[in-house]
């Protein structure tokens, strides 16, 4: 069983930082239901 | 094939406290969602003096008085410190005040939308003209002043909207059409604003490159802002717009737009253009940003600063063939972040720094300085975004560990030798890796530096057409110095190659004569 199994997870990724669309991957992996995912711009 | 050059450079600076508070989105939002809010409250005590800007460490790295290697020794947050020099002038550019600045927007109006008061021109005027960069031919474009109360008119009417000192309504930008809302008066306004401030820097770039205004052949803006009408927003074309303000009378051009990005690529464009000869001399010129005024404001003023995002900021740079004394683009090494290098960040890094080191064999620590994102962090930090280009640098330090560059223990070196601190507004594309390339070209010209990766980072999601982000760089180096080597015709080969098997048929009768 994976860590996140039966999640949702909302992503807010940093262009800088971690893009939402990497963190994406990695959540489901661990099993989760990616239920809106975005990359932020803060400069 | 000689790479281009970069002869010069321009990086100008406006103090705009009341377009902070008129323009920039996060105000303008504020004032539509939430109106009664203790933020708007206490904007105007928020807002800094034009003299304090001009002690500002990170102004003054940008204008060029302060290096950012000098800047890198004094530990921030800079606010809170008064830099020795605040002067108005650097080596660069310059940090003009807003209501100079009021002029220069009407001085590059070229559809009579600006219409200032009266006793605000006759007073600012003067002031304008004392600066240096300023031409007869931008000052002959302003026109006498107006009557306040046909100013106070056309703001309350909803046919223009204001522009204020201190809250006093001093001018107006009237909307361009009857109801396009790209031509509205706000639009209007930003772009007016985005041509001003850039031609303030193409105008220093050209100075300081030292060539004739006629020698400029092809100008790219690289800015953030669109202009058309209903049938073809961002139809452009602010380059040549700008070109004509700045008197480039042989300049054609075109805008590149890319979000933060745009600057690398238009450098790339310029110097790609220049180094297969069909343009000797390019100009990439950049304008400021309204919308981005005050952006963090509201987390700055929750932590009990003062709104740091005050100031327009604008770029120009000079690309021209190999003069054999400027600092080249390496167009050898280009760096992209391709449509399917995804986003994981150690794919970005590698794509955009070390995938164009492997094709020239040099190791991560070959580049002296890295220049990705070079936004300040007095405004990100508090604003919970943290150092950007601190952290770039970790990740380009990350991924040397990973090559075996360096050892794992060296990378809080790595990042404070090879990185430098941001100190440009946070204006988008302005302080997206460019700020450093006149500090660069100044530290090689000195002989102090030997090459520098200049990084572009776009977001490209925010424009809601794909969920790409983009990234660009290029290294800057030295002059090489040595000359090409002249073309060999195929009448000399054939000679080198007959005298070759003379004087091999020779040496063998030679060694015969010998043997016997």
């Amino acid at each position: 069983m994976s860590i996140l199994d039966g999640k949702k997870v909302i992503v807010i990724g940093d262009r800088d930082g971690i893009p939402g669309p990497a963190i994406s991957l990695c959540a489901e992996s661990a099993g989760a239901e990616v239920i809106f995912s975005a990359t932020e711009c803060f400069v | 094939m000689k790479n281009s050059v970069m002869m010069g450079a321009g990086y100008i600076l406006v103090h705009t406290p009341d377009l902070v508070v008129h323009y920039g989105t996060t105000q303008t939002s504020e004032r539509i969602v939430n109106p009664g809010s203790e933020y708007l409250k206490q904007i105007k005590t928020s807002l800094r003096t034009y003299d304090r800007v001009r002690s500002y460490y990170p102004n003054q790295t940008y204008i060029g008085n302060i290096t950012p290697f000098d800047l890198a020794k004094i530990d921030g947050p800079w606010q809170n410190l008064t830099c020795p020099v605040d002067d108005r002038y650097g080596p660069f550019g310059e940090i003009m005040p807003q209501d100079e600045f009021y002029l220069l927007i009407q001085a590059v109006d070229e559809f009579e939308l600006v219409f200032l008061e009266k006793g605000f021109v006759e007073t600012t005027k003067t002031k304008l003209a004392g600066d240096p960069i300023i031409s007869s031919y931008i000052l002959s474009r302003i026109r006498d002043g107006i009557e306040s109360e046909r100013v106070n008119n056309m703001v309350e009417s909803g046919e223009a909207e204001g522009l204020y000192m201190d809250d006093r309504l001093v001018g107006a930008v009237k909307k361009a059409h009857a109801f396009d809302p790209n031509l509205s008066a706000h639009v209007m306004v930003e772009n007016l604003v985005s041509k001003a401030s850039s031609t303030l820097a193409l105008l220093y770039a050209v100075r300081n490159a030292g060539i004739d205004r006629r020698e400029v052949e092809y100008t790219i803006d690289c800015s953030e802002e669109a202009c058309g009408d209903m049938n073809q927003r961002g139809g452009g074309n602010f380059a040549k717009a700008t070109a004509e303000i700045a008197e480039l009378s042989r300049s054609t051009g075109c805008d590149i737009r890319g979000f933060c990005a745009a600057p690398s690529h238009a450098v790339i464009v310029a110097a790609g253009l220049v180094k297969a000869g069909i343009f000797k001399t390019v100009a990439v010129t950049a304008g400021g940003s309204t919308a981005k005024l005050g952006m963090n404001g509201k987390d700055h003023v929750k932590k009990g600063l003062p709104i740091l995002e005050d100031v327009l900021g604008g770029f120009a740079v000079i690309i021209s063939a190999n003069d054999g004394i400027n600092p080249e683009i390496n167009t050898d090494s280009i760096g992209w972040h391709a449509v399917g290098t995804g986003s994981a960040p150690q794919n970005v890094i590698s794509s955009l720094a070390t995938d164009p080191l492997d094709k020239l064999g040099l190791k991560v620590t070959d580049i002296d300085y890295y220049s990705p994102e070079m936004q300040n962090p007095d405004i990100t930090k508090p604003a919970g975004a943290g150092d950007v280009p601190a952290a770039n640098l970790k990740m380009i330090g990350a991924l040397a560990v990973k090559r075996g560059d360096i050892d794992r223990r060296e990378l809080p070196a790595f990042v404070a030798k090879h990185g430098l601190p941001g100190f440009a507004p946070t204006q988008g594309h302005i302080p997206s890796g460019v700020p450093v390339m006149g500090h660069a070209r100044e530290g090689m010209l000195r002989g102090e530096i030997n090459r520098v990766m200049i990084i572009g980072k776009g977001s490209l999601f925010l424009g809601r057409m794909t969920n790409l982000f983009d990234g660009v760089s290029f290294i800057m180096e030295p002059n090489s110095g040595a000359e090409e080597a002249p073309a060999v015709s195929s009448e000399e080969i054939r000679r080198i190659i007959a005298r070759s098997l003379r004087d091999f048929a020779s040496g063998l009768l030679k060694a015969g004569e010998n043997d016997e």
